[in-house]
């Protein structure tokens, strides 16, 4: 009975959070006005482009009639161009995630996924293909997509700090990377590299806890990664402050610059801030990035 | 128990343990404070860091110390100490116990200190299982060992004497004293007494002696002395002491013949002075209303002294028959009076009519021959009250024919004409001298100096009752001074002049004292034992221990020389003592006394009567101990930083607020919230019983009663209110409706005092007992006791019935009855003054006086004026018509008297009476 019992609780809460992540996406998206993007040039689309004159090569089905009927010449209609892009996500389910200083502030994970799903929902509406590196989820298009992704990043990963997935980045897709970045950075500099390498380009989204901003411990202090794995105990928390500032500092000065040379984007995320901002930064970057 | 100092423990060994708290301190010392997990994913940053200082860890030195504070807190705690022990050791002993008190009047002054002390003394000696005697020394009885429980119910009868141990009562002691062992506790009073120093030494062959004192200072007054037209007064204390202002009051009758303090005079003692003196200047008259003269504060007869006849200065008034203030000054028939009396008698000068509405106490006409017949009876009137009229001789009274044939009411004999004349150059004879007084005369033992001889006088008429009234003759058995007696007064008359022309008693010294004598004027300082022998003094009103005055009916009277040269005792009392023409007082404190401090001998114990309480300090320790680890809880997470951002910021600011009274405010918004309702438009008032049901029909009836002014009078009244009169100002109501009811609180002193200062200063309370229908005023219903145990504490004047021409009458209705539910006629206010008299065709007396403060009936007016939202009467009153017409009349009478609050007794003035008049038809 029990195993039972608990498996339909269990399942239930699975099932609760889903939604309600979904929903608190729809809702944050929601929030972004979108406008149809077009290619700006001709080609495969439904909304017209221009009229042209028939050239050589022009199948006779493709002369517009009617504008070819007011005038002596033939004219083609054009389309205008609309392809849709392939944006791959990538969302660190590591431990390090699963983090908030405070019983009333979001964990890092909630407020990464929340953000990356709101970005699909976006991209989505938008007529773009979304979907995670690796060969997990390829980019699809459709609201059946945010489900499935909304799915994935419901599952949590088991190590303590997880390195970025950089397989299967389709040539000149675009990316979005949503991350605490504490890990070791060398796995996140060797998937930048090879990204730039295939002309994917993207965001790189750190989201960080307010305490990891401040560090406001004081005396003497363990401290444990939140699989346990690693720990350093301290006699004096709040001597180390300033090292550790300069530290993170440092991480993300890197992170910047790492950005800037594969052509990438990179912005820093609290949690204690409005996740409105931070998604409309992500929109203007990605949106930035075309055309 | 061990000691040390006034401190004691009970447990003394625990104390050892203090000896760990060095141990501890290293130990908590080395040992870090404990670590705090934290999950922190921001750990990979910090790998690898180190600790700057490896020191700093350690618990910080006043955290340190508070935790030691703690701990030894908790050790002493346990260790049982004990403030102030009481040293059970010392009262150890089998041997009986004597417990002397000097009980004299310097021991009453801090009496109840003296009785706590020995009830203390004898609680112990119960628990030794010791027999205790008391003896008093100031009264002695001879010692009876016996149960110290049993002597300690008599404890509270044994009261001090007004005097002091004297050589007399010590002998008395030692005569009784046992002979076998027993230890003494002796209770002095802290004067000075050679007596003591015998009785000490056998006691102490007895056994050992204690003494308690008090080193409280003790305050005493001299007897008041007349000098320079002020009141002296000379303060002692026994001990010296900082400058302290201690206040001296004359207490007596004021003139309508109440106790009343008649004048107060601080008295200053300088830093280290044992003597302070002060001078209180009084009028006449109020000098002689003074009954005694005490130092405020102080319970002792030595703190009282009561003046005699010195402080009352006799009012003699000077009339002479022919004053030629041209002649001579020595020949003036008044000249040597008034030389005699000037120093201890006020004298009085002016015709005879003006004179006598001063009612002086004595006037003395010399050489005046008639009265007008005016002044004649009004001079008999005033003897006849009390005055003593003294007359003296000279060549008018001589010349005229008064009490020649008849006796003259104003003379005590009647005169033969002419008189006569001895030993001058045409007639036979030597000067007269005076023969020795007789026993009988108030001049008897005075001395009779040779020299004073006689050369005229008038002659007394052979008489029957002459020989009753003569009280000084010559040698040669003529009378020269006879009395008679008028109703309380008397008249006298000397035959002779008043100057030197007819004798030579005018310059001799007996001429002063037979004045004195004749109480013309008062002696100036304390008599003599010789000059007293003789007479006997009946004590008029004597002083306990305590300086409280106390009927002398049942105490035999005193002899003149004891009473003047006897040391004070169970004989003679201190007090005031009668004799046939004056009084005499006998103070505690005789002039010049000086009170001194008992020193005893070094080998004798001398303790407090007072020692501090035995306090037990474990508790207080070991809350000391909890408070110093609360402490250190905060202490600690707050170094461990455990206990950081808003939540401790919240804890803490709640933790200092917590206790802080926010009601201050509160209160007085409310406050101000009130007077504002209550004051910007009249308001009627009731005063809420805590009976809802009647408390609402005092609401409704006074809302009625509103409603009604508002309609038919220029007053509107605002909503009524109900008044809670413990915390509600009352000033602001011109009216309290004051419904009773049995089961109602009494009102606390301080409401008492608001509700008085309330009827004091205008305000008006209606009383009502709402059972007109079953009983009339008075305590035959329930209502009627409670309001007579409500109403005992308040200021409320003579009450009488509503006079038919009492204001209330007519202040806007004529009314003549005022009913309320019921209709009894019993409704009480202020009685009118006796004074109030009804003029000669007026209908009314002229009764331009206060407001009532209180009207008290019982018709349930509230009842019969309440009225619901609409107007509708909420309550039947009577019968069909009749019973409308009663609730008119009621509302009738609740108009009356909110006009007659409010205007007083405009319509008393009898400028309203013609229209009234014309109203009522007459």
């Amino acid at each position: 009975m029990i195993p039972a019992l608990a498996l339909r609780q269990k399942s239930e809460e699975e099932a609760a959070r889903l939604p309600a992540l979904l929903a608190r996406a729809e809702k944050l998206a929601g929030t972004v006005l979108l406008g149809e993007h077009g290619r700006r040039r001709a080609g495969l689309g439904d909304d017209f482009w221009q009229y042209r004159p028939l050239q050589q090569g022009d199948s006779l089905r493709s002369i517009d009639w009617r504008r070819s009927a007011r005038s002596d010449g033939q004219f083609v209609r054009e389309h205008e161009w609309q392809i849709a892009q392939s944006v791959i996500l990538w969302l660190d389910q590591g431990a390090s995630m699963r983090f908030s200083s405070e019983k009333d502030l979001q964990t890092k994970a909630d407020r990464a996924r929340l953000l990356t799903l709101a970005a699909s929902i976006l991209l989505v509406r938008g007529g773009e293909r979304v979907g995670l590196t690796g060969w997990t989820l390829p980019p699809r298009r459709g609201t059946e997509q945010i489900l499935r992704l909304a799915e994935a990043f419901t599952t949590d990963s088991p190590e303590d700090y997880a390195a970025p997935e950089a397989r299967g980045m389709l040539p000149h897709a675009r990316a979005m990377f949503v991350s605490d970045f504490l890990a070791d950075l060398g796995p996140v500099e060797a998937a930048l590299t090879k990204a730039a390498d295939r002309g994917v380009r993207g965001v790189l989204l750190q989201v960080l806890d307010p305490s990891e901003e401040a560090f406001p411990f004081q005396g003497r202090t363990i401290f444990e990664s939140m699989g346990k794995s690693m720990a350093h105990e301290t006699l004096k928390a709040g001597d180390l402050r300033a090292r550790y500032l300069d530290r993170l500092a440092e991480r993300k000065a890197r992170l910047d610059h790492l950005c800037r040379v594969t052509g990438w984007q990179y912005q820093c995320h609290h949690t204690n801030t409005s996740a409105q901002s931070a998604l409309l930064w992500v929109y203007r970057a990605m949106d930035g990035g075309h055309g | 128990m061990t000691l040390f100092g006034a401190l004691g423990f009970s447990a003394p060994w625990l104390l050892l343990g203090l000896l760990g708290l060095p141990i501890l301190w290293l130990i908590l010392r080395a040992v870090p404070p404990a670590p705090i997990r934290r999950l922190f994913p921001g750990v990979v940053l910090l790998l690898g860091l180190k600790d700057e200082e490896q020191v700093s860890d350690r618990t910080p030195w006043w955290l340190l110390l508070l935790r030691m504070l703690a701990v030894a807190a908790v050790i002493l705690g346990l260790a049982g100490p004990v403030l102030n022990p009481q040293n059970e050791e010392q009262a150890a002993g089998s041997a009986p116990l004597l417990v002397l008190m000097d009980a004299s009047w310097a021991s009453a002054a801090d009496w109840r200190a003296r009785q706590e002390a020995v009830e203390a003394l004898l609680i112990r000696a119960g628990r030794d299982d010791r027999p205790v005697a008391l003896v008093r020394l100031s009264d002695p009885e001879p010692p009876q060992f016996q149960a110290a429980d049993v002597l300690r119910s008599r404890l509270p009868g044994v009261l001090p004497e007004p005097w002091e141990p004297q050589a007399e009562q010590i002998t008395r002691l030692l005569s009784v004293l046992p002979d076998s062992a027993f230890d003494t506790y002796w209770l002095s009073d802290g004067l000075v007494r050679n007596t003591r120093d015998g009785l000490l030494e056998t006691l102490e062959q007895r056994g050992r002696v204690t003494v308690f004192e008090s080193p409280r200072s003790l305050y005493a007054i001299e007897p008041a002395q007349f000098t320079d037209g002020n009141v002296a007064l000379t303060l002692h204390r026994l001990r010296p002491g900082p400058e302290t202002e201690i206040s001296v009051v004359a207490q007596g009758l004021d003139p309508a013949g109440n106790p009343a303090t008649l004048a107060r005079v601080p008295v200053t003692f300088d830093a280290d002075a044992v003597t302070a003196e002060a001078e209180l200047s009084l009028p006449a008259e109020l000098r002689a209303r003074v009954d005694r003269f005490e130092v405020e504060g102080q319970r002792s007869a030595g703190a009282v002294t009561l003046p005699d006849d010195s402080l009352r200065r006799r009012e003699v008034a000077l009339i002479a028959g022919n004053e030629n203030r041209e002649g001579l000054e020595l020949l003036s028939p008044l000249h040597y009076l008034t030389r005699a009396l000037e120093p201890n008698a006020d004298l009085l000068d002016g015709a005879l009519l003006d004179i006598l509405p001063a009612n002086p106490d004595v006037i003395i006409l010399a050489d005046v021959a008639t009265l007008s017949t005016a002044e004649e009876q009004a001079t008999l009137d005033w003897v006849d009250k009390g005055g003593m009229l003294l007359r003296f001789a000279g060549p008018r009274l001589a010349a005229s024919d008064i009490s020649r044939d008849a006796e003259d009411p104003l003379m005590p004999v009647r005169l033969r004409a002419g008189g006569r004349t001895v030993g001058g150059a045409m007639s036979w004879g030597e000067p007269k001298s005076l023969a020795p007084f007789a026993a009988e005369s108030p001049f008897f033992g005075l001395n009779i100096p040779a020299d004073v001889t006689v050369t005229a006088q008038v002659m007394a008429q052979p008489d029957p009752n002459l020989a009753g009234r003569v009280i000084a003759q010559l040698d040669d058995g003529t009378p020269l001074v006879t009395r008679k007696r008028i109703g309380q007064g008397q008249v006298v008359l000397f035959h002779v002049t008043a100057n030197a022309e007819w004798s030579g008693l005018p310059l001799s010294g007996l001429f002063v004292q037979m004045l004195e004598r004749l109480a013309v004027s008062s002696t100036p300082a304390q008599p003599e034992a010789a000059d007293l022998e003789g007479t006997v003094w009946q004590p008029e009103v004597v002083l306990d221990a305590f300086g409280t005055p106390r009927d002398a009916d049942n105490l035999p009277g005193v002899d003149g020389s004891a009473l003047a040269g006897d040391p004070l005792g169970p004989d003679l009392r201190p007090g005031l003592y009668q004799g046939t023409d004056r009084s005499l007082a006998r103070n505690v404190i005789a002039p010049d006394a000086d009170l001194t401090a008992t020193t005893w001998p070094a080998r004798i114990e001398v303790r407090g009567l007072s020692r501090p309480q035995e306090t037990p300090l474990a508790g207080w320790l070991l809350a000391l101990a909890i408070a110093a680890l609360l402490a250190d809880v905060v202490a600690s997470l707050a170094l461990s930083g455990r206990l950081r951002g808003a939540r401790a910021t919240t804890a803490l600011i709640a933790f200092f607020l917590l206790p802080l009274p926010q009601q201050g405010q509160a209160q007085s918004a409310g406050d101000d919230a009130f007077a504002l309702a209550a004051t910007s438009e009249v308001t009627l008032a009731h005063v809420l019983t805590g009976d809802s049901q009647l408390d609402d029909m005092a609401q409704a009836g006074l809302s009625g009663l509103s409603e009604t002014l508002f309609f038919r009078t220029s007053v509107e009244p605002s909503e009524p209110m109900g008044v809670n009169l413990e915390t509600d100002e009352l000033a602001f109501f011109p009216l309290l409706y004051w419904p009773i009811t049995p089961s109602q609180p009494t009102p606390s002193d301080e409401a008492y005092a608001k509700l008085n200062t309330y009827l004091r200063s205008g305000g008006m309370i209606l009383f009502d007992t709402r059972d007109g229908d079953v009983a009339s005023f008075g305590a035959a219903s329930p209502n009627g006791r409670k309001l007579q145990e409500l109403a005992a504490p308040l200021d409320i004047p003579p009450l009488e019935r509503v006079p038919q021409d009492h204001v209330l009458t007519r202040t806007f209705y004529l009314l003549q009855d005022f009913p309320g539910r019921y209709a009894a006629r019993d409704v009480w206010v202020e009685a009118a003054p006796p004074d109030a008299e009804l003029i000669e065709g007026m209908p009314f007396r002229n009764l331009n006086d206060n407001v009532t403060p209180v009207v008290i009936g019982g018709n349930d007016w509230a009842a019969a004026w309440a009225m619901d939202d609409r107007g509708n009467p909420l309550v039947p009153v009577g019968r069909g018509f009749t019973g409308e017409r009663q609730r008119e009349i009621a509302y009738r009478f609740g108009v009356n008297l909110v006009m007659y609050v409010l205007t007083g007794n405009y319509k008393s003035d009898q400028v309203h009476v013609p229209a009234l008049l014309d109203r009522l038809g007459q």
